[in-house]
């Protein structure tokens, strides 16, 4: 119990019911907070972690991979997969297989530290769902070339 | 047929239709409220802004299984949810919505609301009991503990008020109200009265019968469908029937600023007061948390009931000078 007395309680306790009532008719006025999430999108902070992503590079116009295999080897979970080619007269290897298995990935980002180059990076993309293991069984390469199809790669290097 | 007869049929189909039409706005205005209270954009989705979607749940509830729990008393369990909705309806009778708009008047139109509004807990008791569910159980004692406790102030409060006129019918109390509300003579009473009120129709900050965080639902627990929804209806329509003993206790009933038609178009005025007590009582809801059970007993029998007796008696005394 505390010392206020019978009507310093009451006091006391009149006082703070109304301080709370003007809070929420005050809350009451605000704009509202809620997104409507299918219809409407919250921005993504530039450093969210999603699925990692090959990098565009509009120069070279494909991706700086050199296949040195570092990201599959530091992969804690082994769900990357590189493979490349050497052709003739080329002076390294060419990128020809990079998968991801998302459903094993713990998104711990130890690939994009590892990686020497900088080819990948995280994505933005937060709206995944689907109906079998293999949607998840996600191709880099083929993304890749999906996001920026020839003419869309030539606007956007600029020549 | 005899025009009384008519009469009477037509007032009752109204009086039922605007329980239902009440239960639809209070429960579209409790959830609208408390939505932006905590900054939600609440109720979106059927029709615009939502506005149908007490329509919706109505038709779920009726097409809803009635299940009786095993062990249950049948007769009693099925007998409650009528119980508490058949005396929430008949106050509606003797409303005074406008001076010429009230269905009945009676004499004695206040201690008949007053006594139909407490069959409520008899209801609650039935159902609780009936249930053969321990949190039912709960439910009740504490509901019946609580409705007890909260006459005493509630009817106290309106004394005073009934020694200022000296009637209980409606219309004499709002005529009575001539020059000023009695709010401005009687606050006092006004505020131990809408507290106590909330305390009767089982409302937050005092809804310990539901308490639904401990007591999964209270008394209502087991019951489904329309079992629930009359329990539903009956806790509306007893909110709007304290709120407009309120308005016409207190506030002067359908008394406002004259409009065309003043006999008939006071409703206006009146249903204006009802809702606006009615915003107060959910804006109380949504801003306290729920009393604990000592601490509503020691509100009550410390605080509620010693100043009723004391504005009682200062009232009798000024009234007998005067």
């Amino acid at each position: 119990m505390n010392n206020r007395g019978y009507f310093g309680e009451l006091w006391f306790g009149s006082k703070s019911l109304l301080i709370g009532l003007n809070v929420t008719i005050r809350e009451m006025f605000k704009p509202i907070v809620t997104v409507q999430y299918p219809r409407e999108e919250c921005a993504i902070t530039p450093n969210y972690r999603g699925h990692i992503e090959l990098v565009f590079n509009p120069e070279s116009d494909g991706c700086d991979c050199i296949v040195c295999g570092m990201c599959a080897k530091a992969c804690p979970s082994g769900c990357i997969a590189v493979a490349g080619e050497k052709k003739e007269g080329e002076k390294r290897k060419v990128l020809t297989q990079f998968t991801l298995d998302f459903t094993k990935c713990s998104l711990c980002g130890s690939c994009v530290e590892t990686c020497p180059k900088g080819a990948i990076a995280y994505s933005q993309d937060y709206n995944i769902a689907g109906f079998t293991r293999e949607e998840f069984h996600y191709d880099l390469v083929e993304r890749l070339a999906r996001r920026h199809q020839k003419p869309l790669a030539a606007a956007a290097g600029g020549n | 047929m005899p025009p009384e007869l008519l009469r009477m049929i037509i007032a009752a189909v109204l009086v039922v239709a605007f329980v239902f039409l009440n239960a639809m706005v209070l429960g579209y205005m409790e959830r609208k409220v408390s939505a932006h209270i905590q900054r939600r954009p609440g109720l979106m989705e059927v029709g615009p802004h939502g506005i149908l979607q007490l329509l919706v749940d109505g038709f779920k509830l009726i097409g809803k299984q009635l299940v009786v729990p095993e062990g249950a008393n049948r007769f009693l369990f099925r007998l409650a949810p009528i119980l508490s909705f058949a005396p929430c309806v008949l106050p509606f009778v003797v409303m005074p919505f406008a001076r010429k708009l009230q269905i009945v008047s009676m004499d004695i139109s206040l201690i008949f609301i007053l006594a139909m509004t407490s069959i409520n807990v008899i209801a609650i008791l039935v159902a609780g009991w009936a249930s053969n569910n321990k949190y039912s159980l709960f439910g009740t004692f504490r509901s019946v503990a609580q409705a007890v406790s909260y006459e005493i102030p509630m009817l106290l409060s309106l004394l005073s008020v009934i020694l200022m006129t000296s009637t209980f019918s409606l219309q004499g109390i709002i005529a009575a109200q001539k020059y000023y509300w009695f709010i401005l003579v009687q606050p006092l009473a006004f505020i131990i009265y809408f507290i106590s009120g909330l305390a009767e129709t089982n409302r937050a900050p005092f809804d310990m019968p539901e308490a639904e965080s401990e007591l999964t639902a209270g008394f209502h627990t087991e019951y489904s469908g329309m079992g629930f929804s009359f329990f539903f209806l009956a806790e509306y329509a007893n909110m709007f029937t304290v709120c407009s003993i309120a308005t016409v206790l207190f506030l002067g009933g359908w008394k406002g600023i004259p409009l065309p038609l003043g006999d008939y178009t006071g409703i206006f005025w009146f249903m204006l007061k009802v809702y606006g007590l009615l915003f107060v009582m959910i804006w109380v809801r949504w801003t306290y948390p729920r009393v604990r059970f000592d601490q509503l007993m020691t509100f009550c029998w410390k605080y509620l009931i010693p100043f009723a007796l004391a504005n009682l008696l200062i009232t009798a005394v000024l009234v007998k000078l005067i």
